[in-house]
């Protein structure tokens, strides 16, 4: 049995449990000594929470990986990790095994690569027990049913059996969690958990995680970029930027009260879902600095509204505020964190906020502007096949099951959903050009099943452009950017070098490049720069339709925000119209006009954004945005959570009846009746009260309230 | 072990280092200059001692093959009938000469130069072309992919080394018709490993993104598959000019090679070997010169792999 124990001594009268002092880690490069993490220092006691937020890059991670001295040989570390009296760093590899898994839990981003792929779960947890404590097989195997019952695996005793392929990577996380708690360790290290899995499981996880550590009574430290997630998980928070901690306080201080520009800027930053005001986002100017060579001055000065000379006279260290109670302290490094309150230097806000340009298409309705986009019962299937020589069709994949938008001149229709519902499936079949298998796709009015020669198909090409998630990886590391923004206008005919080089320089312009740095290579630009390039690129041909294939979901909040106000300008300046798909509904509301919610391969809910934002209707719409972590402590306590159980099914058949049926909320408070409507007859799109807004759901006006308890 | 771990490394977290130069870092900083890949690859390649040999190495050996004829006065076709068989540094001979009486220094010259000039043709052509096809096939998919891999794998299991030899014979020697029959039957491995990796190249998004602006197949394989493969054709050739070596001297070892007159490490091999206890300098002295360009390549092959690999760890400690 998992052993109940309960604090009883309040925390701050303990030693602290984990207690990290100036810890420095530098790494070789080619461009010379990488310091890393540059004298961290933190203490964390028992049954409490530490959130380490952070941009990429600030050193987060690499300070929990010493921590668990997971660290290669070549990089040097220094300074003391004390756990429960022992210092970590005097320990080797063999010893420090004894301390990982028995003493600190591990829990990393990626679910998949931290299972082994030939062994079962069950064998895989056991493992994780025997090495550590002296048990039997059969003991060990019973404990480990019981770890993944209390993960919320359901049916463990069958599931323990099964290998990490067979399990999504929501229950793959819970069985990690599983694992790292096994031998009751004092301390979870938890690195971005949640990062690569949906909303709505992320939510479950958090909550396993919260489960977790009650009944292990351990320490946790939640290494996230996502503001959202320690809002509602942490108990204190540290704020890192390049290698250090730039702020330190309580999490409901923290963000009731930030002090340093860089955190104030980092909330600034993030587009909220409770914002209805659709103004600019507030981005931080500047990218992180290079952590070689740094010069004794603050790191953030270079990119500081507020700076002063004394800020480049030297680093400010950590130091406590005036007024914090030394329970709960307040520590920033910044010599104006005196001076800042509510975000502003006396009355006045540190972050100024950009204008918004107005688009001149807003002005005329949106049933007389043209269709730039339709789509009518488009469907995509993939066959399933098994066998390895003749393969056998064994069913059906439907990804894209009879899907209807359109998009008028000017418009931005959001697209969301998690991943696997068939967003990218749809994008891939629109900029294909080819005709669907079933239903029709028309771009700027012109059916793709029209489409026969060769110099169709690229005049539909030049008015339909993509611009895609991983900035590293839509641009070929070998051509220089000049090389890649020409590619677009050399495929339509361009051959002129002179035409070329003023098209660059514009396009370079265009999206706040500097055209001087045309001959330089992808690597040598930041991440949100080399977006830029993305979507200059896209740009290129003067397309009217931009499509946006989660465009600033890899990019830090601080550069973030700035993308998404090129985004916004573009399209007032360039009348562009996009189909912008995204997971982050924070980012979809602040941008879209409208919004389609996309669940297995169906439009569940399509309608103008305030509307379907303010009155979800449908059941998964509600979840999805209650799922959401909110960068604000207290709200996310308070709120209702309608968590879904479950993970998303395959879409293997093409049954009648409504998809969301195994996950609905709804569905269980329904009569007989209705519920064998739900499951029989498929839910058409319907709108409701005349408006524009409609739903697939066939008891959406029902329940007006679904705070269903999970 | 934690190399390869998110989040850990210098590479980790798009610090990208590399892009820095290490001369100026206030200038890196303001995202100013970088260095060249090339001086980047160079430095990489450069802490690495053996791989340094076996550049050194190399060169002196082309060296020799160019400008080693100028020590001597003798021609390799060139037959002293006063010293048959006479051993190093008699009568003139700085290395002695053959049963036939030709001086085996010049034959060494021009018998490396042979080799070489072979194996490094040979080299570039299979690589290029295996570079080409295994792009070609991954780009393409479907139905194409399947006939090209068919074909390679229909060659692979042909008995190369008989036919070149007999192809070799019935052409009475000629170095261009092994060079020919070389690259014919030598490029499938490499195709179909090439093949292999440009499969996932085909997903990166650089490459659909080129697709869905409407550049041509061709365009596409040639700008953005094959050089992103460089690396690996870099290599490839290095160790294939080695394989070459081997392969050439094999096959005139035992006669399908190179012919008299013209000479080659090979056939000065085979050559020696029947006058090995009497005369053993007619055989260690050419067997010394494909060791030493064998151990050569393969060293700079291995250099040149660690130096290009981004993951390797030629970057130094802290």
């Amino acid at each position: 049995m998992i052993e109940q124990r309960a604090v009883t001594t309040k925390p701050e009268t303990q030693q602290p449990l984990l207690s990290v002092r100036d810890l420095k880690v530098a790494f070789p490069s080619e461009a010379g000594r990488v310091d890393a993490v540059r004298g961290v220092s933190f203490d964390l006691h028992r049954g409490k929470t530490l959130g380490i937020v952070g941009e990429s890059g600030s050193g987060k991670s690499v300070t929990s990986m010493a921590v668990m001295g997971l660290l290669p040989d070549y990089a040097s570390v220094t300074g003391s990790v004390t756990l429960g009296g022992d210092n970590l760093l005097d320990l080797d590899d063999r010893q420090m095994s004894k301390v990982r898994g028995r003493r600190i839990g591990m829990i990393f981003q990626d679910p998949l690569s931290s299972l082994t792929p030939i062994f079962s779960i069950g064998a895989q947890i056991v493992e994780a027990l025997q090495i550590h404590q002296d048990i039997s097989t059969a003991a060990a195997w019973k404990r480990a049913v019981e770890l993944l019952d209390l993960v919320g695996i359901p049916n463990p005793d069958r599931r323990a059996k099964g290998f990490p392929h067979e399990f999504s990577g929501g229950m793959r996380q819970r069985a990690v969690i599983a694992m790292a708690i096994a031998n009751d360790p004092d301390l979870i290290i938890a690195d971005e958990p949640t990062t690569a899995l949906d909303v709505t499981v992320q939510a479950q996880i958090l909550d396993v995680l919260k489960t977790a550590q009650r009944e292990t009574g351990a320490a946790v430290v939640m290494i996230t970029h996502d503001l959202g997630v320690v809002a509602g998980s942490a108990d204190d928070v540290m704020v890192m930027y390049a290698g250090r901690a730039v702020e330190r306080a309580g999490v409901d201080e923290l963000f009731a009260r930030p002090r340093m520009p860089y955190t104030i800027g980092l909330m600034g930053a993030i587009p909220r879902l409770d914002d209805r005001a659709r103004g600019a986002l507030i981005p931080v100017p500047g990218t992180p600095p290079l952590l070689v060579d740094l010069p004794d001055a603050c790191p953030f000065a270079a990119r500081c509204p507020v700076v002063q000379d004394a800020c480049l006279q030297g680093e400010p260290p950590l130091v406590a505020l005036a007024g914090s109670d030394t329970g709960d302290e307040h520590a920033a490094a910044c010599l104006r964190a005196a001076e800042i309150d509510g975000g502003a230097i006396g009355g006045t806000p540190i972050y100024p906020v950009p204008a918004v340009r107005e688009s001149g298409v807003a002005a005329v309705p949106r049933e007389d502007r043209p269709k730039v986009l339709e789509l009518s019962g488009v469907t995509k299937t993939f066959p399933l096949t098994r066998g390895g020589l003749l393969k056998r069709k064994v069913g059906t994949v439907f990804a894209v099951n009879g899907i209807d938008l359109d998009i008028h001149e000017g418009e931005t229709l959001g697209l969301v959903g998690e991943s696997g519902c068939g967003k990218t499936t749809t994008l891939l079949e629109i900029m294909g050009l080819q005709p669907p298998e079933q239903g029709s796709i028309a771009v700027c009015g012109q059916d793709t099943a029209n489409l026969r020669r060769r110099q169709d198909i690229s005049a539909v090409r030049r008015n339909i452009q993509m611009v895609f998630q991983d900035p590293m990886g839509a641009l070929d590391p070998r051509m220089t950017v000049f090389d890649i923004l020409a590619e677009p206008l050399r495929a339509i005919g361009e051959r002129d070098r002179r035409t070329l080089d003023t098209k660059v320089g514009d396009l370079m312009e265009l999206v706040g490049l500097d055209p001087e740095h045309r001959d330089r290579f992808p690597s040598a630009f930041s991440g949100g720069q080399r977006q830029r390039i993305g979507i200059a690129r896209a740009l290129a041909t003067k397309p009217q339709l931009l499509v946006l294939d989660e465009p600033v979901s890899a990019l830090d909040v601080s550069v973030q925000a700035g993308v998404i106000n090129l985004l916004n300008d573009l399209k007032a300046e360039l009348g562009l119209s996009y189909l912008f798909v995204a997971h982050d509904l924070s980012v979809v509301r602040h941008i879209s006009d409208r919004v389609a919610v996309m669940y297995l391969g169906r439009i569940v809910e399509i309608g103008a954004t305030d509307s379907v934002f303010d009155d979800p209707r449908h059941p998964y719409t509600r979840a999805l945005l209650s799922a959401i972590p909110l960068p604000d402590p207290v709200a996310e306590r308070t709120r209702d959570r309608v968590l879904l159980k479950g993970d998303l099914p395959s879409p293997t058949d093409d049954r009648p009846g409504c998809r969301f049926v195994s996950r609905c909320p709804l569905h269980l408070t329904l009569s007989d009746p209705q519920k064998e409507q739900c499951r029989g007859v498929t839910p058409p799109l319907t709108a409701r009260g005349g408006s524009d807004h409609r739903d697939a759901c066939h008891f959406a006006d029902t329940t007006t309230s679904t705070s269903v308890d999970n | 072990m934690a190399i390869n771990m998110p989040g850990v490394g210098p590479d980790a977290e798009g610090l990208s280092p590399a892009a820095a130069p290490a001369e100026d870092p206030a200038k890196a900083a303001r995202g100013g200059g970088r260095t060249s890949p090339l001086k980047l690859y160079a430095r990489r390649f450069a802490r690495n001692k053996a791989a340094l040999l076996g550049l050194v190495l190399f060169a002196l050996l082309v060296f020799f093959s160019v400008f080693g004829r100028f020590l001597t006065h003798w021609n390799f076709t060139e037959a002293d009938f006063t010293a048959l068989t006479v051993s190093p540094g008699v009568s003139g001979h700085l290395l002695g000469t053959n049963a036939a009486g030709n001086d085996v220094y010049a034959q060494l010259v021009h018998g490396l130069g042979r080799s070489l000039v072979i194996a490094v043709t040979v080299s570039l052509l299979t690589t290029a072309i295996a570079g080409l096809f295994g792009t070609t096939a991954a780009y393409f998919g479907g139905k194409v992919e399947r006939a090209m891999l068919g074909f390679v794998h229909f060659l692979l299991i042909l008995p190369s080394f008989l036919i070149i030899a007999l192809v070799g014979t019935h052409y009475r020697g000629e170095w261009q018709v092994l060079v020919v029959v070389l690259t014919l039957f030598g490029w499938m491995l490499t195709a179909r490993v090439i093949w292999s990796l440009a499969t996932s190249l085909r997903e990166r998004e650089y490459v659909m993104a080129a697709r869905f602006m409407g550049v041509s197949p061709m365009r596409t394989i040639v700008r953005h598959l094959v050089p992103n493969i460089g690396s690996l054709l870099i290599v490839t050739f290095t160790l294939g000019v080695a394989s070459t070596v081997q392969a050439e001297t094999a096959l005139s070892f035992i006669g399908f090679g190179v012919k008299q007159p013209d000479v080659s490490l090979g056939s000065m091999l085979a050559d020696g070997q029947n006058t090995l206890s009497t005369a053993p300098w007619l055989f260690y002295l050419p067997a010394a010169l494909v060791v030493l360009l064998t151990v050569a390549m393969a060293l700079i092959g291995d250099g040149l792999r660690d130096a290009l690999d981004p993951t390797s760890q030629s970057g130094g400690r802290a």
